[in-house]
């Protein structure tokens, strides 16, 4: 039986798009179902830092996954630019974790320590900065700020355009993308998925499930499951100004076009996506401390997106055991391992399996668990 | 072409646009004082550097925006004008200063 799609995948945003983008530059025929306006589109309230250090702590695989997707950005950028003429506005300055006080910086020290101590932890350079060292690199920090740390593969780009130009780009080699597609099941016939949606079925003999959140939904239609749930987040914007900061931080980034981009909140809210002014308050004090300047400038946005966390709050990748085509993809950093996404994990699921690298991201880690 | 509806009764003010003296009227607005003195844009823009001036007149488009006493990104629609006020029209994107 052929299918009228060769790979459906459900969810439109950074990880759906990367990966569809991926799977139509090796000709096969892809369609994307996404939700409307009325998703939680993490992909469009992130924070759009590709982001390396600190993370892997209990799964040195992540770090190390982390690491390949940003030795690969420059790569995608360049090609999501020759294929699309959409600049995305990457760079790799390395990024600053700032430390609002002496127990911070030594916090943030051990923290480093215990996560480039595991066994089997990839290996890339980073340094803990005391203030005097800091200031050489970032004079405009305030009085308060005990020092950071700095790891050179950090960097930033737009996501707002590296989601269109993964969009445009799929577009150009052929992938249908169709909005308002609600997938409501998935049935398994003769080796062909049928997934049925508010807008009729689809036929296709692979499916990837890449719907965020959603995807606690939909792993269990085909033999899967995705324990994620909602972390929401805030950001808040200023208008633009002059340029005064070339490095991204992890709470304090000035963006190509010079706004600058303050965050980042981690709270447990369910699915209310609502801003609240605490939060945003707590927000702008702590930047306003960390770069007193930025006591002169306006705020003109405010948003809080949803976080696709997991308990560990590691990304998981899986393949269907039971329904041999169904694959499952799910994290909290799309920006940030988009490169992995659109040059690797793309790949693997187009030629038909996941690879063994990729074993410690499935979700039977969680097997066993008690689930909170 | 633009005129004031009524210049009978209030009282004139000057304040000083870009270092200029330009004549204005208690109880107008900083951006009214701006049109009625012929000044249409008001800053150009932080990513093509493409000129503005106010659209709404009523708080909601903050394309007037101005620095007034030295404090950037003002809505001139919003702030009635006072004896001596110093107005300076912006040039992309907002100065930090530490």
């Amino acid at each position: 039986m052929t299918a009228d799609f060769d790979v459906a995948v459900v969810g439109g945003g950074l990880v759906g798009a990367a990966l569809a983008w991926g799977i139509a530059r090796t000709q096969q025929r892809v369609v994307v179902l996404d939700e409307g306006d009325v998703a939680y589109r993490a992909s469009r309230a992130n924070f759009a830092l590709v982001w390396v250090q600190g993370k892997g702590l209990g799964m040195p695989e992540y770090a190390a996954w982390t690491k390949r997707s940003s030795d690969a950005w420059q790569d995608l950028a360049h090609q999501l630019e020759e294929e699309t003429g959409v600049d995305v506005a990457f760079s790799r300055p390395g990024g600053f974790t700032l430390a609002l006080s002496e127990a911070e910086l030594e916090a943030r020290a051990m923290l480093l320590q215990r996560l480039h101590n595991q066994p089997n932890m990839v290996r890339y350079p980073y340094e803990i900065l005391n203030r005097n060292a800091l200031l050489r690199q970032l004079p405009q920090i305030g009085l308060e700020v005990a020092g950071a740390s700095y790891c050179p593969l950090d960097g930033q780009c737009n996501s707002l355009r590296l989601l269109y130009a993964f969009h445009r780009g799929m577009r150009q080699l052929g992938a249908e993308y169709r909005p308002n597609h609600v997938v409501q099941a998935i049935d398994y016939h003769n080796g062909v998925f049928f997934l049925r949606s508010s807008s009729g079925t689809i036929p296709a003999e692979k499916v990837v499930l890449a719907a965020g959140i959603g995807n606690a939904r939909l792993a269990p239609m085909v033999g899967l499951k995705a324990p994620v749930r909602p972390q929401r987040g805030h950001i808040v914007v200023t208008e633009r100004a002059e340029r005064f900061l070339d490095y991204p931080l992890v709470t304090i980034r000035q963006t190509d076009e010079g706004t600058v981009m303050l965050g980042d909140s981690a709270e447990e809210a369910g699915l209310d996506d609502g801003v609240g002014l605490g939060v945003a308050a707590a927000i702008a004090n702590r930047a306003v401390r960390m770069f007193p300047l930025l006591r002169s400038l306006n705020v003109v946005r405010s948003w809080a997106g949803l976080r696709v966390m997991t308990q560990d709050g590691f990304p998981i990748y899986d393949e269907s055991s039971g329904r041999t085509g169904a694959f499952l993809a799910t994290c909290h950093s799309g920006v940030t391992l988009a490169a992995a996404h659109a040059l690797v994990l793309a790949p693997m699921i187009a030629r038909g399996g996941l690879l063994a690298e990729l074993d410690a991201f499935s979700a039977r880690r969680f097997d066993g668990q008690a689930t909170v | 072409m633009v005129r004031r509806l009524s210049d009978a009764a209030d009282a004139a003010v000057t304040i000083a646009v870009d270092g200029l003296s330009v004549p204005a009227r208690a109880g107008e607005t900083v951006a009214a004082a701006l049109i009625a003195a012929g000044f249409w844009a008001f800053r150009t823009t932080g990513v093509s550097g493409s000129a503005r001036g106010p659209y709404c007149m009523m708080g909601v488009c903050f394309d007037c925006l101005v620095a007034i006493d030295g404090v950037g990104s003002r809505q001139a629609c919003l702030v009635p004008v006072r004896e001596g006020m110093r107005i300076e029209t912006q040039r992309g994107r907002r100065p930090v200063r530490p």
